[in-house]
């Protein structure tokens, strides 16, 4: 029985019919939908590199069945800059060297969008690490994704929020 | 992952009939049920989704200071409700020192409930598990067992439930409405899991389509919002489920404790209330010394399963440091480590 699903990505609005159930969401973005931007890590909600936002809030992709998101809206790290202009975390990423291979990048940096729109760490970098506990980085490049993350909440700031995403 | 049939009903009544069928199980979030589905540990044969049903997703409260929760009220929307956080604090910092924030934003209130066990040997379909598969028996029994259950466990099974918001929720007499094809009912927290015995497969009291509707916190839960906490040791700082965790809750006057609430985690199937301590506890003075009697009331049946005797002294000392940290006050606002057991104790080092 094939399910017929809408959903609006990155702005664009979706219509996809499913054969089977068994589709997560990050499987759709990435095999159906070619947005290979969101990684495939673990694929058990343990690493956080398929972070995306759904309904403005981060989740793991891995872990969501896309046919139970019917309706949502959902951002990827394809969707974030503006033409050729970063958004305020990427370019935050970039200024601290906050990465090595890149693989858990995308899913840092989403995962930071949703970290700051959720309002709760503001500049204390002891909560921006707890509140992105949720990535793993085996190059261990922490130090700098909390300076980014730290950075980019302060260029962000209060009038920021909505906009982070 | 096994093939299965999507099915989405519209209301509660829709749902109960459609997980009448056998093989099928409820999705809410699914961070569970997915990673259990992928793993090949359960392979339901239909899936009914209940993750949007209308009329379970509000955070009530109640005029007698007490408040409702729907099942499928998110973890995070639930500790960051300005109302619920107030009124039950100890149970916001249960919620918050949980799993990752990611997570946190999709999984429920009714699935933190129905999670099951982290036991390796359960999550791994090689190994013989008679919760898996009952009569299989128990690998975990002489196997790498460190973190497993000190308290009722049996032959069977020696896993441990690895909520943590169910721990508060339980000292504070939480109840769960439920209802499934024989009606509406409601069950305290404390007797909604079941200990193994010899059917570690049957996990809670639900039979065949039961769903949980709402969490309810009682109005004489409020009292202890001064003075309640949660203490979770983790093998890491974040992200981790708990080795042992406890939860205490505290009405005072005058200087002594009126009445106690204390439940312990991560030592038991179930989330373990400690009654003969908070019977230890009643009339006492907040110091060292009721303390310490209250936590060798909490832990006096524990015995180790397996490598995991340390994990009784472990928990007394988490008991005692719970019960300082409750009785020097709840927080404005949380710590940036929820439950963090590092955190400074007022009045010094308990353990010299």
């Amino acid at each position: 029985m094939s399910l017929s699903i809408t959903l609006t990505i990155n702005g664009v609005q979706h219509s996809i019919e499913l054969e089977d159930p068994r589709v997560t969401l990050l499987d759709l973005l990435r095999e159906r939908l070619d947005l290979t931007g969101t990684k495939k890590g673990c694929d058990r909600g343990q690493c956080g590199a398929c972070t995306v936002l759904l309904d403005g809030r981060r989740v793991n992709a891995c872990l969501a069945l896309a046919a139970s998101q019917d309706g949502a809206e959902v951002l990827t790290i394809e969707g974030l800059a503006q033409g050729d202009a970063c958004h305020p975390v990427q370019a935050a990423f970039i200024a601290h060297d906050a990465f090595q291979c890149g693989f858990c990048t995308p899913g840092q940096i989403m995962s930071a969008v949703g970290l700051i729109r959720e309002g709760q760490a503001g500049d204390d970098p002891e909560r921006i690490r707890e509140g992105m506990s949720g990535n793993l980085c085996r190059c261990g490049a922490y130090r700098g994704i909390t300076e980014a993350v730290l950075e980019a909440q302060q260029s962000l700031g209060q009038a920021g929020q909505q906009e982070a995403a | 992952m096994n093939r299965f049939e999507y099915v989405r009903p519209a209301t509660v009544a829709e749902a109960i009939a459609a997980a009448a069928v056998p093989g099928s199980t409820y999705l809410a979030a699914g961070t569970n049920l997915l990673d259990l589905m992928k793993g090949g540990i359960v392979s339901p044969t239909r899936l009914v989704d209940v993750s949007r049903l209308p009329g379970l997703d509000w955070i009530e409260p109640l005029p007698d200071g007490g408040m409702r929760i729907g099942a499928r009220v998110r973890n995070a929307d639930l500790a960051h409700d300005p109302t619920f956080r107030k009124r039950f604090p100890a149970v916001a910092e249960a919620l918050l020192s949980g799993a990752s924030a990611q997570l946190r934003n999709a999984a429920t209130v009714g699935g933190n409930l129905l999670q099951r066990t982290r036991c390796a040997y359960f999550y791994d379909p090689a190994s013989a598990c008679n919760k898996r598969q009952p009569g299989a028996g128990c690998d975990a029994h002489g196997g790498e067992n460190r973190l497993h259950a000190v308290m009722g466990w049996s032959e069977s099974c020696i896993a441990t439930h690895p909520s943590d918001c169910c721990v508060p929720l339980t000292a504070l007499d939480a109840v769960v409405e439920i209802e499934g094809p024989a009606g509406r009912r409601e069950v305290a927290l404390e007797d909604f899991h079941l200990l193994p015995g010899a059917t570690p497969e049957r996990e809670s009291v639900l039979a065949p389509g039961d769903l949980v509707v709402a969490v309810r916190l009682p109005g004489a839960a409020a009292p202890f919002a001064a003075h309640a906490r949660y203490l979770k040791l983790r093998e890491r700082t974040s992200y981790a489920f708990a080795v042992v965790s406890a939860a205490a809750c505290l009405r005072m006057a005058d200087g002594v404790i009126a009445e106690a609430r204390l439940a312990l985690g991560g030592i038991a199937a179930k989330p373990w209330r400690a009654r003969d301590a908070e019977a230890v506890l009643a009339g006492a003075r907040p110091d060292a010394v009721s303390f310490r009697r209250a936590a060798e009331a909490a832990l006096a049946a524990a015995r180790p399963s397996g490598d995991n005797e340390f994990k009784i002294e472990l928990a007394r000392r988490i008991v005692q440091r719970t019960l300082l940290l409750a009785a020097a006050g709840t927080p404005e606002r949380l710590p940036a480590l929820p439950a963090s057991p590092f955190a400074p104790v007022p009045g010094g080092a308990l353990h010299g």
